[in-house]
């Protein structure tokens, strides 16, 4: 019997696991996929939101500036990586220069003091590659990269070794209140006194088969992405954005915390929750565009193509809701901003159980993997015997380690997101054959 | 001090380092990131390596089991396991070792990184993403290296020399391809050897481009632009090489954007003179037995350059790859009265015209020409003389 069953190993369900077990409630998470950030928290833009663009007065806002503080508060005891690069929103016709004031009105608004407009002059003063045509900007100085796979890893393994269970290949198929919780499993009953819904794309489904009815409707929005070779980054420190649109927060232009620049996502509403395919006209489109505001890209290679499905839902907001007499938690239609307000959405749902558990007195802090540029990597320390990934430089030892420990990589999705194995400019040339043999028995399909 | 550092130990950096060791020059270190020396054709299970080399047909392995023989004969210094991570101006080399990052200096550095396929990102070849798509070097690296086999009947996408290479691979390790593609309208390998997918009875498939590879954990089928759908376990995507310029891209060499590779003389020197660079960095692709031979010409001239007996590169005359080219290789010549070596060029389409060397109006050089993709184009450059105002000159071919 556990006090709290979390459904869902996405970043938003491995935060909340945390939380849970670190207040001293004995925790499983349950995930269907074979490993944890299977869905929506496998592909997305990696920025740790300030909350300066959010609506004013929401849930996401309070999740998402109690989960940047708490990010900021806890990620060097964990080992987790911070490129403090701040973003520009740039303006590129009239229209949207002319809703620049207003961004930072807002901005102010939302508590998100040092925003502030930018020149044209200034924005190419700091990023001189930036094409000309940029009209002017808003300067958001506390936007930072993150390793978005690392860092929701770490809360889970965290909350593992402070005592949490994990059951992977675990599919939630129904569930009975009779003062606790029984859930009926793809791998057995699992019983509850608490169950949150962390479940992402399918927390609607996971609603309906816990309660009966579903209270809101996943539209699942895919993002296609291109990156590009790490030879681009020296191009652009700042993250880019675009003035928002009505729907999404539009195309961004990043660097990351790898070391490569990023160009994505779109936004394209679809009815699979699980078919993240990309397309080439789109794949061009987004090189395009990336080019247009950075001329410097022009004949830089690309280095992976990626896709990612966001939970929104028929509303714009977080579908978070606390349904006391059932002990049932949603944390549905955690869309973008997800990766940001983890850590905050898991205080929120702690706030609904408060005082019922007497938290861990001295916690293990366990230790990110360290696949961040602008840090140490495994490789410039010895004894790590050989590179296997030439590209990414990723060692032997990292790729062992992957493979133990209490949350070890179970297929090569796993695997690659937790060392960067393969993930590099030639995609599996030089390493694929030796890195399958090292791992052959170790990871399945 | 190194003498010559050569990054890269496939045949372009041996055949390098066993001419500077002939012509004396004392320390000569190949630097190769691998655990074996012997580059691309280690995993090359085929012939024929090694005709003009070593004066017999070899497959692939044995032909490296002889560069290794040599370089060590030879007194070169070799270290293994010694991947270069940085270039720093004037031959400074971060590089890291299983005993910890070391930094090297050498009075010359040799980049000799050699060429890869293109994956499929860089093709930007849409989908889902299932395991089972491959490059033909992976797929040799699996059945040659470690003796595994990735699928059992993917589709080939692509008809240069290598494409016929991956199907022997196929061949011989029971992998039975469904279907070969090709974009264009003939095959890009010469005859008489692309009648070989016709006698291993693979349907072959012009005008033919994949939209979007469709899987979950493995590839199920790929789906073409006309919208025809072949079953398929895996993808192998063959050809499209490209330079792995990666240090010159990520340090501070120029790269030529049309071959991809480090901008370079007639020497082999690039922007930065203590650096050169042979072999198929400089371009996608040539054979091994070219690359050899590029290695040690261009060893000859770090071994004059190493005692002062190379021109400077200072005010010497762009080449600019005009219409109708893809690359033109080397991007600089250094002003001297003959000219030496080759210009190395290749088109992106079959063209037919007039292949032109000309500063601003004045021809130079000219020929008729029907130029095929991937297919080695040469212009001598003892054939060229270039007037002393001169600064740039144009190669293009004309329809």
């Amino acid at each position: 019997m556990f006090d709290v069953a979390v459904v869902g190993g996405g970043v938003v369900g491995c935060a909340v696991a945390r939380r849970f077990t670190l207040q001293g409630a004995r925790v499983v998470l349950l995930e269907k996929g074979a490993d944890i950030l299977s869905g929506a928290s496998k592909g997305n833009s990696a920025i740790l939101h300030t909350g300066f663009d959010a609506p004013a007065g929401s849930l996401e806002l309070a999740c998402m500036q109690a989960g940047y503080r708490e990010y900021l508060e806890i990620r060097e005891r964990l080992g987790l990586p911070l490129l403090e690069s701040g973003a520009v929103v740039a303006a590129w016709s009239e229209e949207q220069h002319a809703k620049l004031a207003g961004i930072e009105v807002a901005a102010h608004a939302n508590g998100v003091a040092d925003v502030r407009l930018i020149s044209r002059d200034e924005i190419l003063a700091r990023e001189p590659a930036l094409s000309g045509a940029v009209l002017g900007g808003v300067l958001v100085p506390g936007e930072y990269l993150i390793d978005p796979w690392s860092a929701p890893l770490v809360y889970l393994l965290q909350a593992l070794e402070n005592g949490a269970e994990v059951r992977r290949n675990t599919e939630v198929l129904a569930g009975r209140f009779d003062g606790a919780w029984r859930l009926e499993t793809s791998t057995g009953e699992v019983r509850a006194a608490y169950v949150i819904n962390c479940a992402g794309l399918f927390g609607d489904v996971l609603d309906e088969r816990l309660t009966g009815v579903r209270q809101f409707t996943i539209k699942p929005r895919k993002g296609q992405f291109v990156v590009f070779d790490k030879a681009a980054a020296r191009h652009l420190r700042t993250i880019l954005l675009p003035v928002p649109e009505e729907r999404t927060k539009g195309i961004v232009l990043t660097p990351t915390v790898f070391g490569n620049l990023l160009v994505g996502p779109t936004a394209e509403e679809q009815e699979s929750r699980d078919r993240a395919d990309t397309d080439s006209a789109t794949l061009r489109m987004l090189v395009d565009k990336a080019v247009e505001m950075l001329p410097a890209l022009r004949d830089m290679p690309v280095t992976a193509i990626y896709a990612g499905i966001r939970p929104a839902t028929e509303e714009k907001k977080y579908r978070v809701r606390h349904e006391v007499g059932q002990n049932y938690i949603v944390l549905g239609g955690i869309r973008s901003t997800g990766l940001t307000a983890a850590l905050g959405l898991a205080q929120h749902a702690w706030g609904f159980c408060a005082g019922t558990y007497a938290a861990v007195a001295a916690p293990v802090w366990p230790q990110a993997p360290r696949l961040a540029e602008h840090c140490a990597r495994d490789w410039q320390e010895v004894g790590y015997s050989e590179i296997i990934c030439h590209c990414e430089m990723v060692t032997r030892r990292e790729i062992e380690a992957a493979m133990e420990g209490a949350l070890p990589a179970t297929d090569w999705g796993g695997l690659k997101r937790r060392t960067r194995a393969g993930m590099g400019r030639c995609q599996g040339f030089y390493c694929n054959a030796a890195l399958t043999a090292l791992c052959a028995g170790r990871l399945h399909d | 001090m190194i003498d010559v550092a050569i990054i890269g130990g496939g045949p372009a950096g041996v055949a390098a380092a066993l001419a500077l060791k002939r012509r004396g020059v004392g320390r000569v270190v190949i630097l190769e990131r691998e655990a074996v020396l012997g580059g691309v054709p280690r995993h090359c299970g085929h012939s024929p390596f090694g005709m003009r080399e070593f004066g017999r047909v070899l497959t692939g392995p044995a032909y490296t089991r002889r560069l290794r023989a040599a370089a060590e004969e030879a007194g070169v210094e070799i270290l293994l396991r010694h991947s270069v991570v940085r270039l720093r101006p004037g031959g400074v080399l971060d590089v890291a070792t299983p005993d910890g990052v070391k930094q090297l200096r050498a009075l010359r550095v040799l980049l000799a990184t050699g060429a890869r396929e293109m994956p499929r990102s860089a093709r930007l070849l849409g989908g889902d993403r299932p395991l089972g798509v491959l490059n033909t070097g992976a797929l040799q690296a699996h059945v040659v290296l470690h003796g595994s086999v990735p699928f059992r009947r993917p589709v080939v996408v692509g008809t240069e020399l290598v494409s016929l290479s991956a199907l022997a691979t196929c061949r011989g390790h029971g992998i039975k391809p469904v279907a070969m593609l090709e974009q264009g309208t003939r095959q890009v390998a010469r005859w008489p050897l692309a009648l070989f997918p016709r006698l291993l009875r693979i349907p072959l498939y012009y005008a033919a481009e994949i939209a979007e590879i469709c899987g979950g954990a493995r590839v199920e089928s790929v789906k073409l632009r006309d919208g025809r759908e072949i079953i398929c376990d895996g993808v192998l995507l063959t050809g499209e090489f490209v330079p792995e310029s990666s240090l010159a891209r990520m340090g501070h060499l120029a790269v030529d954007a049309g071959s991809g590779g480090p901008v370079t003389d007639q020497y082999g020197r690039c922007s930065d003179g203590a650096y050169f660079a042979a072999g198929n960095v400089l371009r996608g692709i040539e054979t091994a037995g070219w690359s050899f031979r590029e290695g040690a010409a261009i060893a000859d001239y770090i071994a004059d350059d190493l005692v002062g007996g190379l021109p400077y590169a200072e005010g010497g005359v762009e080449v600019v790859c005009g219409e109708g080219l893809k690359y033109a290789v080397p991007q600089s010549l250094a002003r001297v009265t003959r000219l030496r070596g080759v210009l190395q060029l290749r088109v992106a389409e079959a063209i037919r015209g007039q292949l032109r060397v000309r500063a601003g109006d004045v021809v130079l050089y000219k020929r008729r020409l029907a130029a095929l993709p991937e297919r080695r184009i040469l212009v001598d450059l003892e054939s060229l003389r270039i007037p002393q105002e001169v600064s740039q000159i144009i190669v293009e071919i004309v329809a």
